[in-house]
């Protein structure tokens, strides 16, 4: 008697045999589950990376104070020691304003804006790091800071990375929606191609029935189908995702260094590759299963 | 081996194509079914081998009843039983020596000893040197002398072949006919339903009649 390895194994060859018959049909219906999981994998993939940069940006939530333009220096060193002095206030640092200058122009993007601008357009500044930083706290500081002579504005770094965190968080809800939806779509991808399978085969089924067949053996040439086919559907899906991190990863390392930032664009990590393709088999094994029990329960 | 309790077989809307047939095979016997176009033989075959259940009375197989099997327990049973169907039931995209397979796949044979059976079995109807060719590529004999091999390759105690020499000239009957007896002498219950009783010299007959056995 044949052991169980072997008969799955036998199984699993059939349907990679009659994957291999169709060549053009089967590569379609790759495409079509890839296309489809790549959308939730992709948006799975800038999920991390923002989060990875999130991380890695100034985590503790930190306080901009900007004098106005026309402040002179003697305005902003009163300043400076006010904030010093002033109880709950950690440690302050102070952005002279020919500094900045110096800073945006070394930037290539900015460099010819600012060249053509009379003056110097920024102000004497201070990033001013609190003891509390609980969001309540920083807010109490800000009111009081945005008092005093010639401050003229009061920004609360916290806020951006609050708003960063809402906006992820968001993503992440997205992402579920997508998957959720797409993979409902690969499970009726799956139930139509093995449905149009177990149709092409029923003379094979009627026959295999009356030598004896039982369901099982029935059904394990067709679920290792739809397995096959949603991870091919996840392979595809993995390379989509994996070419469009490479294409984006020069504009996007661009685009956020206008912030200070840095990203190296990163394709889904092993974990994110493993949920992917177990995720597209389960969906592929589910869609043939509901497919061959409606068939089935026909007779 | 075989034992008809009062069985009848109904149709919808309501054709009777069994009436109130009892009769018994013993093990080993060979009997042959016949009767006119439409008289049932193919109904009472396809009652034996499950493929069908009668609405009336009792079929027992190997003292099994078969109206109170489970669906779970059928393949079993068809696995010890062999049957040539009259529409043959051949796989057309499959090789002669995959048709042949099947069974053994089936009930789980490991590879190399199925290989050995199909090729044996193959041998016994003449088809050795055809097991690579498609169905499609033999003559209706052959494709007769096919089935009987799919049905005979798993060894089972009874053998039940519906019309196994229709089509056929006399010499191919024979020859298909005299496989038959071959089985038959080695201790399977064979059951043949056909209209060529004459080639079965030897076998207890059952005339059936609209349904209903002659006496
Ligand atoms: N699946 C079916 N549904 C409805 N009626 C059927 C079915 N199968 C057979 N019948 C009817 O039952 C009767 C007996 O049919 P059966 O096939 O058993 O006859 P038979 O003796 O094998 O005939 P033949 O020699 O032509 O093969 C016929 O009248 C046939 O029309
Ligand atoms: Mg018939």
């Amino acid at each position: 008697m044949m052991g169980w390895l072997a008969q799955h194994g036998a199984a699993a060859l059939l349907a990679l045999r009659r994957l291999a018959i169709a060549p053009v049909n089967s590569l379609l219906s790759l495409l079509a589950i890839g296309i489809a999981l790549a959308l939730p994998a992709g948006g799975q993939m800038l999920l991390s990376n923002a989060l990875h940069l999130a991380g890695t940006s100034s985590a503790v939530p930190q306080i901009s104070v900007f004098m106005a333009a026309n402040a002179e220096r003697r305005a902003a060193t009163e300043i400076e020691s006010r904030l010093g002095k002033y109880g709950g206030v950690k440690q302050v640092q102070f952005l002279a304003r020919e500094e900045t200058l110096a800073r945006m122009k070394a930037n290539p993007g900015l460099r010819d804006v600012i060249e053509v601008l009379p003056a110097n357009p920024f102000p004497d500044a201070f990033v001013v790091t609190a003891t509390d930083d609980r969001p309540e706290a920083m807010e109490k500081l800000a009111i009081e800071f945005r008092q005093w002579p010639k401050v003229e504005h009061v920004q609360l770094d916290s806020a951006w990375v609050r708003r960063l965190d809402a906006l992820l968080k968001l993503g992440r809800t997205a992402v579920l929606l997508l998957g959720a939806l797409l993979g409902a779509g690969l499970v009726a991808i799956s139930f139509s191609i093995i449905r149009m399978q177990v149709l092409t085969h029923r003379t094979e089924i009627e026959v295999s029935q009356l030598l004896g067949a039982t369901d099982g053996f029935i059904q394990r040439p067709f679920l290792y189908y739809g397995v096959l086919l949603g991870l091919g559907g996840g392979v595809v899906a993995w390379l989509l995702v994996g070419a469009a991190a490479l294409w984006l990863r020069a504009p996007l390392g661009e685009l956020v260094q206008l912030y200070d930032l840095t990203l190296v664009l990163e394709a889904l990590d092993a974990r994110d590759s493993a949920v992917l393709l177990g995720f597209a088999a389960g969906l592929g094994w589910l869609g043939a299963t509901i497919s061959l029990q409606q068939h089935l329960r026909q007779r | 081996m075989i034992r008809f309790d009062r069985v009848s077989k109904r149709y919808p809307p309501g054709l009777d194509a069994l009436s109130d047939l009892s009769f018994v095979v013993a093990e080993r016997e060979m009997v042959v079914v016949s009767g006119h176009s439409g008289a049932g033989k193919s109904t009472l075959l396809k009652l034996i081998a499950a493929v069908e259940k009668s609405t009336g009375g009792a079929v027992l197989v190997g003292g099994q009843n078969l109206s109170g099997l489970a669906r779970s327990a059928l393949p079993f049973l068809r696995r010890r039983i062999g049957m040539v169907f009259q529409d043959q039931k051949l796989l057309f995209d499959r090789t002669v020596f995959e048709n042949v397979l099947l069974p053994l796949s089936i009930a789980g044979f490991h590879p190399r000893e199925a290989a050995q059976r199909v090729r044996a079995a193959l041998d016994k109807v003449g088809l050795a040197s055809r097991e690579k060719a498609l169905p499609v590529m033999l003559s209706g004999g052959e494709q007769q002398r096919l089935a009987i091999a799919r049905a005979v390759v798993n060894r089972p105690s009874l053998l039940l072949a519906d019309e196994p020499t229709a089509h056929l000239d006399q010499e191919t009957a024979e020859d298909v006919a005299r496989i038959f007896h071959e089985f038959h002498h080695v201790g399977v219950t064979v059951l043949i339903a056909t209209y060529a009783s004459e080639l079965f010299p030897g076998a207890r007959r059952l005339q059936l009649d609209h349904g209903r056995l002659l006496p």
